[in-house]
């Protein structure tokens, strides 16, 4: 079993090429076969191979079982994971907060009128 | 409204979460919304989730148990132990998730100037996986996750995918 930390590792280290984070880009529109990837960059088919292959082994991209094209499919949760889950967590919790916010001021208001409504009248 | 406070998420270590946010009121009342359930449920989990279940038995070695239910169906359920009650200023709990082992300690501190007050949480893990696991737990299954991801990823590697 991979730990996160392995994996996120995997991921900033596909991440950290380019022309991969290109392919990436790419796949967002849709599946692609290799040859489709290849020609927008000008590279070889072989040179392709090799950052899909990366891009694979990090789990960011898998291969369709379409047999004759093995169009190459977008994989979102390792990068979801990288760019995301700490980000979500402080949404998360700022979006409690807000809330937490307008309750507070809720309670002081009541407070502020009960103060008001019972002047000279201490319980 | 007042002007909130944004909330400050650090990772200080690999076993540890600190939230600080500031808040436009006494601490009493903080303190309060933190531990009384009909306060807790009015505030806690924004966007559709909500409080299933919200039992706390203030007192030391008195339990709390939170149930989250998410939009989705899904539910969260973490529990624990209160180990220091001292209001307005401090709480210290145990925290642990039923998807996942791993106990934590959670040390909330209140501070007032001037009316305000300042909310820091701590939260301790026992080891790294638990730490993500905590930071994770919020948005597990977020199906929002995945639609921002395209955007992201667009984002970030057009102006590389034309040099």
């Amino acid at each position: 079993v991979i730990n996160i930390s392995q994996r996120l590792d995997a991921t900033f280290a596909a991440l950290a090429d380019p022309t991969r984070r290109a392919i990436l880009a790419r796949l967002t529109a849709g599946d692609a076969s290799v040859l489709e990837l290849a020609k927008p960059f000008g590279i070889s088919q072989p040179a392709i191979s090799k950052h899909l292959k990366v891009l694979e082994r990090a789990g960011l991209i898998s291969e369709s079982r379409d047999a004759q094209r093995r169009p190459r499919r977008l994989e979102p949760k390792p990068l979801a994971e990288a760019t995301g889950w700490l980000e979500d967590f402080r949404q998360f919790w700022e979006a409690s907060f807000q809330r937490l916010d307008v309750l507070l001021d809720e309670e002081k208001a009541k407070r502020k009128k009960i103060a008001h409504g019972k002047k000279g009248d201490r319980r | 409204m007042t002007n909130p406070g944004t909330l400050k998420v650090a990772t200080p270590t690999d076993c540890e979460i600190v939230l600080t946010r500031e808040f436009d009121a006494p601490r009493q009342m903080v303190f309060d919304a933190l531990t009384k359930p009909e306060l807790l449920k009015r505030w806690f989990a924004p966007h559709g989730w909500s409080l299933a279940v919200c039992e706390v038995d203030l007192k030391v070695g008195g339990r709390f148990h939170f149930v989250i239910q998410r939009p989705g169906g899904g539910r969260t359920g973490m529990r624990g132990v209160w180990s220091e009650i001292a209001p307005p200023e401090r709480l210290v709990h145990t925290e642990s998730f039923d998807d996942f082992p791993g106990e934590s300690q959670i040390t909330t501190e209140f501070a007032e100037q001037n009316g305000r007050t300042t909310l820091t949480i701590r939260s301790l893990s026992p080891a790294k996986e638990v730490r993500d696991a905590i930071l994770r737990a919020g948005t597990d299954g977020m199906a929002e996750c995945y639609d921002k991801l395209a955007g992201i990823l667009a984002a970030s590697a057009r102006p590389s995918a034309q040099g």
